[in-house]
Formats: structure tokens, sequence, C-alpha cells
């Protein structure tokens, strides 16, 4: 397993850092958030991330996609979570096409995974509720054979481009009680469809998110993802999987943070001298530095055990080893940001704010440090 | 690839065939792997061991055959690791000649150098030790006051090293001296290669918190080195001597990545902690223990990024200071946990009432505040990250 990048990858590090910076500076961030922009990102720049094969990165070329490997996927997230770009990767390509493409039948894969790859449709996965905090098989929202085929009735938090999604991907109750793993059916519903109900939430970060109402809502038997009673295990897989490209994302938000307090630790004068020649700052900028190193090999480790193909249980400890580091490191780097910033850190002009606010909310995402490393305890049987 | 199959099963072959049974087993409480050297006596098994592996240069497996080594292939390297690992034998020879002197004598010793000094270093033959500290010189080792005069072909060294691992049982050192007092400081230093048994070497052992010595005092008075005994240019040498000291920044990483070592601490939870549904007792110390394991894994993947570079061909780079900071605070994080999980049984220094395991973890514990402190402090690897990596002022 070779921790290095191809040349290939190198590349399409420049085109993703290029693009970035050309098409979304931390002022369009600002922008989308003071103007309480309803969409929460721009759809011109989506398409034109679509055109770059972004979109469908993960997608297999049969669908339209273009079927890369997630080396190439967490090189095009880390450079997007450096901008804090808020376009839909994370609920369309990381969560919904991937339920769609890991659990879909043929049918549902050719009638969904091409639009995505091309920009055109997007995907929320609605999963989480007021109860469950970071365990997906806390599922209430009840499915009820109706007809023949379902009813759901129940309520979603916090799901990622709800409001904008064309079409959610919901975890719901089949059968069994509200905490078993067993008995969970994941189902694809259109977002227009009667009895779907979505506020749009506001969190301290630039994604968008919703409430998802689902007030009887009617779906047919082919609106089921990958088997009755089956989704348990597959929305632990696609969250896994998902966690995974996350920590991509935030390793780029806490690498574009640390420059960006590196850069004021030399620049800063104080007492006559830049304050970055005062040792009790050296030391903190140095443990930063290694603390995200470790990060950056963790997400390189994770992504390439996806590569090779590993185990859904070794996937599952590399997502843990993963998110529990990058949690971690982000919120320290996020903290120490801004204390080194000194006064002009707590403004809301300055921009170093955002990445505390972003490393604060995806430190949470997916489950913080804690839950994971319970998680890989249980899983390595202690 | 066709050919490392063939070369493993090769290797694999021979192993089974020469090593001694009992290399096999795991070290014996207070056993040590084999340092070499003319000062220790080692059982026959430990002596065959090593000399089977020295002709086949394979206690150095990479370095060049003319001095020697293996001759193998980092690949090749990599798989006779890995089938000595499967076989669970021990490394035939270990220490500072073939981690620290020999790799920097293979960048940039001179011919004669590495033809004289390197082949005995294979052979194990000679233990080496390393005279940088001294007592005024410590974090600030450039301040450093022993002296070298010119005479002749030799220089006369006159001065005192502290801290020198095992000079009680080296026969040769690598030291740090001024040969140009005039000079400023980080000029005017040369790096020596000095033979132990020259007159006017005198060494004392130095007791510590954990009741162990691996730490000598050296005096040096009137002692006369050849001038082709110099590494690099004389009063050149603070470059040498910070090349060398990123080897041994590597080296120490190596020896805090034990992967086995989280085995070993879940077992001591599970018997100091057990609780009714097989799970560690104290979420606490299940935290703090997965946590380890974790950082440790983050720190090994570094590690091999880290490698990938040097096997392009970088030497190794400011970098390393990461792994001389962190494998330190690993083991540190690790001791002093094993000591928590023990509790009241981590309280022995001797005799009734303790087992042999719980005296060792507790001084193992003892020991092991001194990572951080030897081979430059946790305090200098942040300074120098924050110099040379990141760029801060002064």
């Amino acid at each position: 397993m070779a921790l290095v990048l191809t040349d290939e990858q190198e590349l399409l590090r420049r085109t993703a850092r290029e693009f970035v910076s050309a098409r979304s500076s931390l002022k369009r961030i600002r922008q989308l958030r003071d103007r309480r922009d309803p969409t929460g990102f721009s759809r011109e720049l989506w398409s034109e991330m679509a055109r770059l094969g972004w979109a469908g990165i993960l997608v297999p070329e049969a669908y339209g996609g273009a079927g890369l490997g997630h080396a190439e996927l967490m090189v095009v997230l880390e450079e997007l979570g450096r901008g804090l770009v808020p376009e839909p990767m994370l609920s369309t390509v990381l969560l919904g096409a991937e339920a769609v493409r890991l659990g879909g039948s043929e049918a549902q894969r050719a009638e969904h995974l091409p639009p995505v790859a091309s920009g055109e449709r997007l995907l929320a996965l609605a999963y989480q509720e007021r109860g469950s905090r970071y365990d997906p098989h806390h599922v209430e929202t009840r499915a009820e054979r109706a007809g023949g085929g379902w009813r759901l009735t129940g309520e979603k938090i916090q799901v990622v481009d709800g409001h904008v999604a064309d079409l959610l991907v919901v975890s719901a109750r089949s059968s069994g009680q509200a905490r078993d793993a067993e008995g969970i059916t994941l189902f694809l519903t259109r977002r227009d469809a009667p009895g779907v109900r979505v506020e749009r939430q506001w969190r301290i970060d630039a994604r968008g998110a919703a409430l998802v109402g689902l007030d009887g809502v009617r779906v047919g038997p082919e609106a089921v993802l990958g088997g009755v009673d089956a989704g348990g295990t597959l929305c632990q897989q696609v969250l896994d999987r998902a966690t995974i490209g996350f920590t991509a994302d935030m390793l780029g938000g806490m690498t574009a943070a640390f420059e960006m307090t590196l850069d004021y630790l030399k620049t800063r004068r104080q007492f006559g001298v830049p304050i970055g020649s005062f040792q009790a700052l050296k030391h903190r900028a140095a443990r930063m530095y290694v603390e995200i190193e470790l990060a950056r090999s963790a997400v390189m480790a994770a992504h390439r055990a996806l590569d090779d193909g590993a185990d859904d249980a070794h996937v599952a400890r590399m997502a843990g080893t993963a998110k529990a580091r990058c949690s971690d490191a982000y919120m320290l780097v996020g903290h120490e940001a801004v204390q080194m910033h000194g006064g002009i850190g707590m403004t809301d002009e300055h921009d170093v704010g955002f990445y505390l606010k972003a490393a604060r909310a995806a430190e949470i995402m997916f489950g913080d440090a804690a839950y994971h490393r319970d998680r890989v305890a249980r899983l390595e049987g202690y | 690839m066709e050919d490392l199959e063939t070369f493993r099963e090769e290797a694999r072959r021979w192993l089974v065939a020469n090593a001694p049974p009992s290399m096999s087993k795991p070290l014996a409480p207070g056993e040590d792997l084999c340092w070499g050297g003319r000062k220790t006596r080692y059982p026959t098994d430990v002596a065959r061991w090593l000399a089977v592996m020295a002709e086949r240069g394979w206690t150095a497996p990479t370095w060049p055959r003319d001095y020697g080594g293996g001759g193998l292939s980092e690949a090749e390297a990599k798989v006779l690791a890995q089938e000595m690992a499967k076989l669970g034998l021990r490394p035939p020879l270990v220490g500072f000649g073939l981690t620290m002197i020999g790799p920097l004598l293979l960048h940039v010793g001179t011919e004669e150098q590495k033809r004289e000094h390197l082949p005995p270093i294979v052979r194990g033959e000679l233990r080496w030790c390393q005279g940088y500290s001294e007592p005024g010189a410590g974090s600030d080792l450039a301040s450093l006051q022993t002296r070298a005069g010119r005479d002749g072909d030799v220089f006369v060294v006159n001065g005192q090293k502290i801290w020198t691992s095992y000079a009680d049982k080296a026969d040769w050192m690598f030291l740090l001296v001024r040969t140009d007092p005039e000079a400023p400081k980080h000029a005017g230093i040369s790096f020596l290669l000095m033979d132990m048994d020259s007159p006017g070497v005198t060494v004392r052992l130095i007791k510590l918190i954990s009741g162990a010595s691996p730490f000598c005092e050296t005096f040096l008075t009137d002692v006369r080195v050849p001038v082709r005994n110099v590494v690099g240019r004389v009063s050149e040498g603070w470059g040498i001597a910070k090349m060398l000291l990123r080897f041994e920044r590597n080296m120490i990483a190596d020896v805090f990545k034990e992967r086995d070592d989280a085995a070993r601490l879940l077992a001591l939870a599970r018997r100091y902690l057990p609780s009714e549904d097989g799970r560690v007792g104290q979420p606490l110390v299940r935290d703090q223990l997965v946590q380890l394991e974790m950082d440790q894994a983050c720190f090994d993947w570094t590690l091999a990024r880290s490698r990938a570079r040097t096997k392009a061909g970088h030497p190794p780079g400011p970098e390393t200071s990461i792994f001389k900071y962190y494998g330190t605070e690993l083991n540190q994080r690790r001791r002093d946990l094993a000591v928590r999980i023990a509790g009241p049984q981590a309280l022995g220094w001797e005799g009734q009432g303790f087992d042999d395991d719980e005296l060792k973890l507790t001084r193992d514990w003892l020991r092991s505040r001194g990572n951080s402190i030897e081979g430059g402090t946790s305090e200098v690897q942040l300074n120098i990250i924050a110099k040379r990596v990141l760029g801060l002022p002064d």
C-alpha cells in the first residue's frame, strides 16, 4: 500500500485547486450566508463541477460517470474542503449516489446515476432523527405496508441538502424496535411527493440542511433500495464510506485554517517582532503541524483501503480511525487559529471564524471522536 | 514480482535451515537483543545466529556487498523482514553501528573509512557509542567544549562526554569535538571516530530513576585520534552531526513502532479491569486505549509516507523531527497508561507481592520519561519543526 500520490493525481489536485481559487472565494461563501441564500450553493457552479467529472467521480462509466477511484475523490474533496465549497458533493456524490450504487437494482442505477453524473439530479440521505444522535440504526420513522407499496411516517433532521434534493433516500423501520440493527429499509422518494414536508435548517457552517417530515408518504414497491429489512447494513456501509470521503474535506479545511494562521504568525507584529518568533506560539504551531500530518496519513490510508477493496469491517475501522483523528485535529486547529489571531479572530469580519464553525460541524457530523473510538473498540472486541 | 517470490522462497528455506530454534522464542525476562562487540559474551545460539546472518550480510541487508552488506534491494529486504517475522525470529544484531554511524558513513564516509569500519559493524565485531552531549551542552549541543588540538597527523582530545549510551560496552565512539576554538559556535566542530581502548578514555556508569544504568559519563584525557578518523572535513562537522541526528530520530521512531504493544496493553486491561460483558471495565481507559492504538496507526502510516520519500533518494529532512517528537510521546502515553491500568500493583520496586511483569511495567514507565529528553528534547524537536518546516522567524 503506497501512501503517495501518482502524477495523475497530483495533476487532478492542481486542477481542483485552480478551480477553487478561480471560482469559489471565501467571499462567495460569506455572500451566500449573508443573503440567506435559499439554495445555499450555486447550481451553475455545480454544473461546471459535473462537467469536470466530479459529480460522477465514483459513478461507473457504464452509467455516464468517470469511474475513478477513492484516491482521486480524496484529492478533489481536500481541495474543495480548503475553500469550504458548499456545492452538493457530500449529499449527492458521497451519500445519495453511493447508496444507489451500492444498494440499488440495475433499474434504479440506470434511472438515477446518469443524471447525478451529469449534474442534473441532486440526492440526499435522510437517516438522522432527533433521538438517534450518531446511531444510524436508531430509526423511529415507520414504514407500513399499504396496498402493494408502503406508507412512510416520521421526521428526519439535518438532512444535508434535503431542501433542494430531487430525490431523498430515507431510512424507515419496517419491523422491530427503535434501536434494532435489523428491520430497517431504505426507500427512494421524490422531495415533491405528497406528504413530504421540507423546512430549511440554518446551521453554523456553510452547508445547507433541512428538516424532512414524512406525513404518510406513499411509495410503491419499486422504491425499496437494497431489500426490505436490509437497509440497516446498507445505510451503515454508505455512511462509513461517506465518512472517509468527508475526512478528506476536513483535512482540506484544517490545512487551510492552519496556513492562514501560519501566515498571520509571520506577519503580525507585537513588541516590535513577528508574533511567530515567540516560542509559546511556535511550539503550538509545530504541534498542530504534527497533528495535521498524522491526520493526512489516516485520510490517505482510509481512501487507499477503499481502493484496495477492503471488507466492511475494515472499512468501518478505517472510517473510525480517520474520523476520530480528523475530528480532534480540526477542532484543535480551529480553536488555535482563533486564539492565535487574537481579537481580529473573534470578529465576523475575519474569515478564520468560518473554519472554526466548519470544524465544529464536521467534528459532530457522522459521529464525534468519542463515538468512533467506542465503535472501533467494539469492533475490536473490547 | 516473480523474482521476489523466488527470493522469498529461498530466504525462508535458508532461515529455517540456519536459524537456531531458540532464536524463534521471545526474549526471556532480563534478556537483551544482541548488540555485538568484544566486551559482551553472548550465549552460543545468539553468537551462532549472528555469525550465519553476518556471513550472508543479512545483518545489514541493504548495504553494498563490497562492505560486507547483503546487497539486497529495499523490496527484498522487506521480504526478508517479513519472513523473519513469520518465523518469529529476532534480529541477529542491533545497535548504533547499523542504524547510525553505518548509514552516515555510507552517505559521507571516505572509501577508506567505509572499508575499515563497515565490515566489522556488519559482523557485529565492534559495538559503537555516541559521544555528543556534554555536562554543559545538552539541548544546546553546539556549545560543546571538548577540545581536539592538532599534533601532526593526530588530534589530541581533552574533555568530558555525558549520557553516552552503553559507553561501558562499546568498542568505538563517534564524537563531536571543537577543533577551532576561535570560530563561531557552529563552525569549528569536527566529527571523529575514536577507539574506546585508546589510552586516556575513562568510563563511569550513571544510575537512573528506574534503577538501570544505560548511560555513562566518558572522560577524555590526552586521547590521541588519527586525523584520518575525521568524517567530513575538519571543523565542518556540525552538518555531519545534524545528518546523523536525523538517522537517530528515525531510529528512535523505529523503536516505538511496535504494534504488538497494543495487544499487550489490552491484555493488561483485561487482567486488571475485567467486566461482565467482556469489554474493558473502565470506559475512560478503553477510550485512551483505542486512541493510543489509532494514533499509533496514524504514526506508522506517516512513517511509511516518509519512507517512500527516502526510498526515492531524499535523505531524511527536518520533518523527521515529527517522529522523534511523536514517537516518544506515544511510548510515554503507553507506559503511563500501563501503570494506571495496573493501579496499586504498579507501585512495586522489587521483592514480595509484585510479579515480574508488574515490576517491569513500573520501571518501563520511569525509563520512558527519558524518551522526550534523550536524542534532542521534545522542545528542541518542536523548535526544529517551527523553524525548518514551518519557516517561523527566530
